[in-house]
Order: structure tokens, then sequence, then C-alpha cells
């Protein structure tokens, strides 16, 4: 609602400047054809940023305001269907987008983004190596940068639960917590994990390992509190579950509320994400984004952005400038060991995708 | 001549704008979702429209079906309670004094001015095992506990929160507080048009007000009745944010479903076939209204 009214809003400003922008089109398709600099030079200094809340450094926009002289429009998506969903039908005017990792592959399959002129962000050397080697997802980086990373795993009340849960044992198939345990409700986060548990793949789903994770899932069922969006570290803050499914960034901001909450990436390995800057197809201003993401891999405009959002960074050269709190902080950057056991999710074609809503539509129907 | 000509332009100038909004932004994208119904994915992004009914048959697998009946027994639940604490209230605000009466309207609309996601995140925090509900009643569990001990009785074993939210119970008290409003307000209105006078024969002809309110009151208010069901039923039947946050393991309901086919499982066919059979049920249900309201008399009673 908010987010249709200030959509409202930004059109009703914008117009003025929607009308500026078709002229300069006019104009470059007159004397410059081709996607030359010359066509980019004349690119008004706006650009129209689709983000994640809380998602961004207190100062990061006016600084690049300040050094580029571009007036950055930034609006709020809450999940990464709801970004597939408006520019599945032509993108609404959007120049810098930041999809998860599994959707940049489903909207690289469907048509959906610009390759990045690489030349263009001379920053991308900041990026740490393996998230440019290890990116099955974009292989090259042809379409994507990363912006942040996470990880799954188990968030949990240290009072009230024995020892370490280092297992998804206790979330999947243990009646131990009974009634104070809750999952993610997002069927492709939650199957992937339970496969994993049975010692497969995240990406090795088939019809039968679904049906098998449905039955575990079942089974559980009367053991589970809730199925959660994305505020598992609510439900465990307020002592509404000791044991939460949810993202290591999401709990470590809680557990600077409350010493007696934990974090754990179990020991079958977990999913990894990769949430990445891309600019869509049709963006209007693909000159200036291309500027802005080469700002925001800057080491000192990453290090102000991290400070904020408490996320782990990519930037290898942004993190070398952050205090040791966070550098260390075993719960935003787990041990190796096991972040070499965790993987990033494929998207698994349409078919797998509607065996999952099917199946989690059984799952919660009784 | 010229009036004529005049009034014929004012007629257009009125009703043009107002035709053309609906046919816009109602009727013409009703009709692509409507098509849509009809078709089948192609690719990851397209639509092909090609008539088939697959979705329509697909809808009507059991465990959709399931689905339907589950939220049409919970709307109905709600439009149950809601007509229950409703009638009374609209009953009161008539019977109120001439002064309060707009207050107590203002207080049944007031919540509308709160954004629905702020009223469901705020009875979170009232019914949740540390919320509001537990505390107060924890505290007179404690003093009741406190005053046996003295007394000379054992004291109560400790307080066991109540599991009020993540429940079918939950999902009820939310459709119930969110659509209580709407049952008022119509109920309210055919009430006030009724006419005392007969209220006040069948009380002096020795009807006591028990057989009043049934007798005379709920026969004449019946159309009021009617719309205020069908106005609470139509929303609760579609509700998805109540049972989203508020709701167990095992609340979904259909618009969670049809919320998933447009989102995660991008299947907007789908998605597109289980709306047009909730906006069948919906056609179907304000076709029993006017089967039930039919042959009422035009004397303004009727609605």
């Amino acid at each position: 609602m908010t987010d249709d009214f200030a959509k409202l809003l930004r059109s009703r400003s914008s117009r003025r400047s929607v009308l500026q922008g078709l002229g300069v089109a006019a104009i470059g398709l007159t004397f410059t054809p081709d996607r030359s600099s010359r066509a980019y030079a004349a690119e008004e200094k706006k650009l129209n940023f689709y983000n994640w809340d809380t998602y961004i450094g207190e100062t990061t926009l006016d600084d690049f305001k300040k050094a580029a002289g571009i007036d950055v429009n930034m609006s709020l998506f809450a999940t990464n269907d709801e970004l597939f969903a408006k520019l599945r039908a032509g993108n609404p005017g959007f120049d810098v987008i930041v999809p998860g990792s599994e959707f940049v592959e489903r909207m690289i399959q469907a048509d959906l983004l610009m390759p990045l002129d690489h030349a263009k962000i001379p920053n991308i050397k900041n990026v740490a190596p393996e998230f440019i080697s290890d990116a099955p997802y974009d292989p090259g980086r042809k379409y994507s940068l990363p912006y942040t990373w996470l990880v799954i795993g188990i968030g949990y009340r240290k009072s009230k639960v024995k020892g370490t849960p280092d297992s998804w044992k206790i979330l999947f198939e243990s009646d131990e917590h009974k009634g104070k345990l809750s999952v993610m409700s997002d069927a492709s986060e939650l199957y992937r994990h339970v496969v994993k548990y049975l010692g497969h793949s995240i990406n090795g789903l088939t019809p039968e390992l679904i049906k098998q994770a449905e039955d575990i899932l079942k089974k559980q069922k009367p053991n589970i509190k809730a199925f959660h969006e994305d505020n598992g570290q609510d439900l465990l803050l307020s002592g509404e579950v000791d044991v939460v499914m949810e993202y290591n960034g999401d709990i470590a901001q809680i557990m600077s509320e409350d010493d007696d909450i934990a974090f754990v990436v179990p020991k079958e390995g977990a999913m990894k994400q990769s949430d990445t800057l891309a600019i869509p197809k049709g963006a209007p201003h693909p000159e200036n984004a291309h500027a802005f993401i080469n700002f925001i891999l800057d080491a000192n405009t990453g290090a102000e952005i991290y400070k904020t959002i408490k996320f782990p960074s990519p930037n290898a050269a942004a993190t070398a400038l952050m205090e040791d709190s966070y550098k260390t902080n075993p719960v935003i950057f787990p041990p190796a060991d096991l972040v070499a056991k965790c993987e990033y999710p494929r998207y698994a074609g349409e078919e797998i995708t509607r065996l999952l809503d099917e199946s989690l539509t059984r799952l919660r129907a009784d | 001549m010229a009036l004529e000509k005049q009034s014929r332009a004012a007629f257009w100038v009125t009703v043009l704008p107002p035709t053309l909004w609906i046919a816009v932004f109602f009727l013409i994208p009703l009709g692509i979702v409507w098509a849509y119904s009809f078709g089948h994915n192609e690719g990851l992004t397209g639509v092909a429209i090609t008539g088939t009914f697959d979705n329509y048959i697909r809808a009507f697998d059991p465990l959709y079906l399931q689905i339907f009946g589950k939220s049409i027994a919970v709307a109905g639940l709600t439009t149950l309670l809601c007509l229950i604490i409703g009638f009374p209230v609209a009953l009161a605000i008539v019977f109120a004094n001439e002064k309060m009466r707009p207050l107590l309207l203002l207080l049944v609309m007031l919540p509308f001015w709160t954004n629905l996601l702020i009223r469901t995140y705020a009875l979170i925090a009232v019914l949740r095992t540390e919320g509001f509900a537990n505390w107060t009643l924890a505290w007179f569990w404690n003093q009741g506990s406190t005053l046996a001990a003295l007394v000379g009785l054992q004291p109560f074993p400790a307080y066991q929160p109540l599991e009020l939210l993540y429940n079918n119970f939950a999902v009820v008290v939310g459709l119930v507080y969110v659509h209580l409003p709407f049952m008022v307000l119509p109920l309210y209105a055919a009430l006030d048009r009724l006419d005392k006078s007969l209220m006040e024969a069948s009380l002096d002809l020795g009807a006591g007000h028990l057989r009043t309110l049934f007798s005379i009151v709920v026969p004449l208010a019946l159309p009021g009745i009617v719309s205020g069901v069908i106005i609470t039923f139509v929303p609760a039947l579609g509700a998805y944010l109540t049972p989203d946050l508020l709701g167990g393991t095992d609340s979904q309901m259909i618009a969670n479903v049809i919320e998933r086919q447009f989102k995660r499982a991008n299947d907007w066919p789908f998605g597109a076939a289980l709306s047009f059979l909730l906006m069948y049920a919906t056609f179907a249900a304000i076709a029993l209204r006017a089967y039930l309201t039919r042959g009422q008399p035009a004397d303004g009673h009727g609605i």
C-alpha cells in the first residue's frame, strides 16, 4: 500500500523527467544510433534504485550525489518474488536492482538483465576473488556483482537448548522443542534444507526427494509453531520460539539486543545466498547505473554500508577497513569449514518450482 | 431546447469520467486476469492464452477444494461472530443519546484510520506468549494464588501462558476484529430507519423484549443483516494478511495460495483461475442476497 503510494508520488514528480528522457533518447537516435558513450553523456543526472529495506549506508546516497552529481531515487521491495513480478511485465523504470543469487539466474534466463560493462566498473578489483570465481548462478559475473552474502542456519535461545544444536535434526526430526520451533515458509528454502539434511545437494531436487521431504515435514508439523516469512528473528527475540531457521545477518542484528541468543551453521551444511547489484533491461540510465555500482564497490563506501547493515561483505577492500568486532564475528563470518559445506541455490526450473509449491500447499492444508 | 442540450451535456460530463475510470482501472485489468485463467505459462515471463480449461480442472483437485472449503468455513464463522457481536452494538448506537451517536459511530470507524498491517502487528503484541493478554491473565492468576495462600489454601501452580497466537483461533480473532465495522455500519443503517412505534406497539401489546427483538426488529432489519453478512463475508473469504501473520502451520486460506501463484510459484494462469473461482463465489453470494431480499416492499424498509 505504502509502496504503491510512493510509486504514485514518484511517477508524478518524474513525469517531466520522463519526457526529457524521451527527448534525449530521440536526439541520441538521430546523431548517434549506436550505444556509444556520447549517447550516454546526454543522460540526465538521475538514477532509480530498487533495493531492500534497511539495506544501504546512512550517507551512501548523499555521498554519491556529492561525488557524481546524480540524484538517487530509492524505492523498496520486500521479496525477490515481488522484484521478479514487477519486472516480469516490463521494467517500470529501475536502473539498479538488488536480486538474490537464485533470482539472478532466473532473470538471466528470462532475459530481464542487461550485461555489465566491466570496463566501467574498475572497483571490481575490490571484490574478494571467491565471489568472482564461485558464482555458478552467473558465470563470469556478466550480469551481476555481489553486494552482500548470507548463510541460513539455526538461531536459538541458549538457556533453552542443551549444548549447540549443530544439526538440522532439531528442526526437522525432533520433538525435543515441541511447539517452540519455527521454519521458513518459503518452499524453496524449506525443502532444499530438508534435502540437505538428508545428505543431498540443495540443488539435487527431484520429485521423489520433494515427496520424501514433504513426509518428513508432515510428521514434524505438530512440533512446529509457525512457518515464518522473514521475521524468524522476531519470534526468537520475543520468546515465542526457542529454535528458528534464519539468515545469519538477521540473527546478528538481534544478538546485540539479547545475550541469550546464538547462531550456528549446522554440520550438514546449508544454503548460502548472495544479494547482487544488477541492471535490468530497459533501464533508463544505464551509464549512471554503472557509475553507481562502481561507487558501491568502492572500499570506503562499502565500509560505510556494512557498518550500518551488519551483513557479511564480499568486498575484501571494504572488509579490511572494518572494525575487528565485525571482521571476527563468528555469526557474520561463520567458520570457513562450515561455509565450505554451503551451496548457492540454482534455479530449479518451472516444473520443480510448481511441484514445490503444490507440496507446500498440501503440507499446510491440514 | 437549449436547456435540454445543456442537461444532456451535464449528463455526459457526470457519467463519462466514472465510467471511463471503471473501464480502464477495473474492467480491463479484470478482463486480462480472466483471460489469463484460460492460458498457460510460456517460458518464464509469458502467458499464452489458449482457451484451455486446465487451470480450472486443476483448481477442482480435492486439495484446492479442501482449502476453499476451509476458507469458506473460516469466513462464515467470522461473519457469524461479527453478527452476534455487531447486532447489539448497532442496536445500542441506535438507541443512544442523540448527541452520543456520532461519537459512537466515529469509534466504530476509528480503526479504519490505521493501516491493516499495523493493526495486525498490534494484535500480535497482544496475543503472543509474552504479550499483553497473557501478562494480564498471569497477573490475576498470581493475585489469586497469593489470596489462596493467605486464607491457608495451597498456592496455585505456576501460570502456564495460553497459546493464543499462531493458530486458527488467532486467525478468527484477527478477522472478527478487522471486519466488525463492516457489519456494524449496515446494521446501524437498517436499524436506524426502523419505525420505533412498531417496537413500542409490540411491547405495549405484551410481547417481551426478546420476542420483540426476534419477531419485530430482526425481520424488519433483515435486508440490513443480509447486506452486513455479505459485506463481511466477501472480504473475509479473500483475507490473506491475517492468516499469514497470525496463523499457525495449518491456517492457510485460499488467498495465500493465490498470492503464492503470482509470486513464488510464478504460475499466473493458475492464480487467475483460483481468483476467478473466488469471484464466482462472490457473485453467487450477491445473487443469494437478491434472492433473499426479493419482494421486499419498496416503502423504504428495503435497501
